[in-house]
């Protein structure tokens, strides 16, 4: 009996790691075949590993990368990281073992992917960044990084603010609502806005914390800051979902956000944008997510051994209430 | 009762940091018609925790664990949120939500009970499972829903009180009478001490042991509701990550021991008390997040450590003071909570 139940334990373990791993590839025999250097003819086959789906943002960047593939004819095996980097680097070490032609993946944090790289470049298969880097000395370890530049965004968002306050004297009191510690666009977008603002001795942060990219923790840290901090003048918001976390925190403590606590964010996804054309935001800073289409040109250079540049960069823009209301209505995400 | 002096310690000490960093900490005030104050909040955002953890409570009285309330708090919120975002209304979106977290909670008990698998492999399948049905739910996104009656069950107020405070009380007043006013907690004691022997006095182990988990999970479907509602959307990936492990620390805190057989309620809302205020304190006296987990970490081994008897020994007799009174025959001593 015990026997029977330890067996029957065993396999249920295994087949659920082996669903683990498989990540959606019944496609996997089939691109054995076809592997190798990645040649010209026959479809390509990418490997995408994705951060995870902790906001609007990213399910958006999700949707236009499958979306993209499908448009490009390419074979598309996608894995989701659930913000872990142990499933990344678990997810891409697959890949290399199911010899996709190319891989792509958005680094849940900036270091600690040497190793796992470099065993993507011995079997010879091209890495392409997305939307995050890594911090690695070896820059041979990955084709090229396409996305946004975070500290543009973070100095972005710092000149409306100075921009905003340049007729005032006073301290002004700023919160910071990080995200996901030791990511990129945390670490960019904190050094980004502290850059612009350093110039100015008035802009104080007073109080800044990781909110983990989330609507739950961005309400609950704002929570906390209203407590400990009686006297706050600006929000800034590593992305539109803390602030928005952020904004039923300030409605709950009886302010109105908008007005009584200025509010910057970053990304520009729908619900954000709504809250901007509502008066809830003061000032988006946009980092779009739509960048499938350019991922899979690039990809495909890359599997024909072009050259490509070492960075690309997305086009983005900035976004006031007023531009928030025209453009509302034509918003993707 | 000495066994939850500890606990209460540690939880004054932590309150008293916050004071000493923030002197308004202790204030509450009624500021748009319900309760305002860090207290609130501690009580508030602790909420969820305390109900996952007053169900693993239970389970771990009868010597099990259960891995995946994390994964039923993400499937609660999404199956509801859903519902909701399909125009469906809330009275059935919260029942059928709650149904499938009954069903779920009946699965783990089976395995454990009926099956005979180990606990922690029994619910490590619907962990990790459980997140995969979460997301399949919500389809990897989240569902934003705009619904005044939903949002009452975690963000909103009754009589100035949060709602979610009020579920809290309610379930904890009913599991306290159910457990310690009847029958029921003696019998579950008893299955975790030994199950078979039980069996052979004549108490149903499987019967009990598969309550506890659906218990477990009901508490984890009720959280996952308030968690989704405070926020007026569900996130089927982060909703609910990593509680179970709060939810054990919590009950471990609390003076429940790991070997089943015995159990504190009192100790449970202690435990996740202490955990929720560590949080809010990280916040409020500006903890850098780079070094949030090992200041957390210091705190949960000092509070471990604190509530050791043989470590309070020797940390004492090292300092050459008397010996409190042996502690090895307190421990025999059942405590109600």
């Amino acid at each position: 009996m015990l026997k029977r139940i330890s067996a029957l334990v065993l396999a249920g373990l295994t087949a659920m790691s082996v669903a683990a791993c498989g990540s959606g590839g019944s496609g996997s025999a089939g691109s054995d075949g076809g592997d190798g250097s990645g040649g010209g003819d026959g479809s390509i086959t990418m490997g995408f590993s994705q951060v995870g789906a902790e906001s609007g943002w990213r399910t958006a960047n999700t949707k236009s990368v499958q979306e993209s593939a499908k448009a490009a004819g390419i074979t598309l095996k996608f894995s989701d990281a659930q913000q872990k980097q142990e499933n990344q680097i678990k997810a891409i070490r697959s890949f290399v073992q199911q010899r996709v032609d190319v891989i792509a993946f958005s680094p849940v944090v900036e270091s600690g992917w040497d190793t796992v790289l470099k065993e993507a470049k011995n079997a010879k298969i091209p890495v392409i960044l997305t939307d995050r880097a890594v911090d690695s000395k070896d820059t041979t370890l990955y084709k090229t990084f396409l996305g946004s530049d975070f500290i543009e965004e973070g100095k972005k968002a710092g000149q409306w603010l100075v921009e905003e306050y340049k007729d005032v004297t006073e301290t002004v009191n700023i919160v910071e609502l990080q995200g996901t510690t030791g990511s990129a666009p945390a670490n960019d977008r904190k050094a980004g806005f502290a850059e612009v603002i350093g110039a100015e001795p008035k802009f104080k942060i007073i109080a800044s914390q990781t909110g983990d990219f989330t609507r739950a923790k961005g309400k609950e840290v704002m929570e906390a800051f209203l407590k400990s901090n009686p006297d706050i003048d600006v929000l800034y918001a590593h992305n539109d979902d803390m602030g928005l976390g952020a904004i039923e925190a300030i409605e709950g403590a009886g302010k109105t956000p908008g007005q009584d606590i200025k509010i910057i964010t970053v990304d520009a996804v729908k619900d954000g944008m709504q809250a901007l054309a509502d008066g809830k935001i003061n000032f988006i800073v946009e980092c779009s997510p739509l960048l499938g289409p350019q991922l899979m040109d690039l990809a495909k250079k890359v599997v024909k051994g072009e050259q490509v540049p070492a960075r690309v960069v997305t086009e983005e823009t900035t976004f006031t209430q007023e531009q928030a209301k025209q453009v509302l209505s034509t918003r993707q995400y | 009762m000495r066994r939850l002096l500890w606990p209460a310690v540690v939880l004054v000490l932590l309150l008293a940091l916050n004071v000493f960093f923030t002197p308004s900490f202790f204030s509450i005030q009624v500021r748009d018609g319900h309760l305002y104050g860090s207290l609130i909040d501690i009580l508030r955002f602790g909420a969820p925790l305390i109900l996952v953890a007053l169900g693993m409570t239970l389970v771990i009285a009868t010597g099990g664990i259960d891995l995946s309330v994390g994964s039923v708090v993400a499937i609660s919120g999404a199956l509801a949120c859903l519902q909701i975002s399909q125009d469906a209304g809330v009275f059935t979106a919260v029942a059928l939500a709650l149904g499938l977290c009954l069903v779920l909670g009946a699965w783990n008990g089976f395995l454990v009970a009926g099956i005979g698998i180990q606990p922690i492999i029994a619910t490590l399948i619907l962990m990790v499972a459980g997140r995969g049905l979460a997301q399949l739910i919500t389809g990897g996104q989240i569902i934003t829903v705009n619904s005044e009656a939903y949002k009452v069950i975690g963000g909103g107020y009754w009589l100035t009180v949060p709602f979610g405070v009020l579920i809290v009380l309610a379930v904890l007043g009913i599991t306290a009478f159910l457990t310690r006013r009847l029958a029921l907690g003696m019998l579950i004691e008893s299955v975790g001490g030994n199950a078979e022997a039980s069996r052979l006095a004549g108490i149903r182990s499987r019967g009990i042991i598969l309550m506890v988990y659906a218990f477990a999970a009901l508490c984890a479907g009720v959280a996952g509701l308030m968690i989704s509602s405070n926020v007026s959307s569900a996130d089927g990936n982060n909703a609910g990550l990593w509680i179970e492990l709060d939810a054990i620390l919590a009950v471990v805190i609390g003076g429940t021991s790991l070997a089943g057989g015995r159990f504190s309620l009192g100790g449970t809302v202690l435990g996740a008390l202490i955990i929720q205020t560590l949080t809010t304190t990280v916040y409020s006296i500006g903890v850098p997040p780079e070094t949030t987990l090992l200041f957390k970490a210091l705190v949960v081994t000092a509070v471990c450590l604190i509530q050791s008897p043989s470590f309070r020994e020797k940390a004492f007799r090292r300092r050459g003071r008397t010996a409190p009174p042996s502690p090895a025959h307190e421990e025999k001593v059942r405590v109600t909570a």
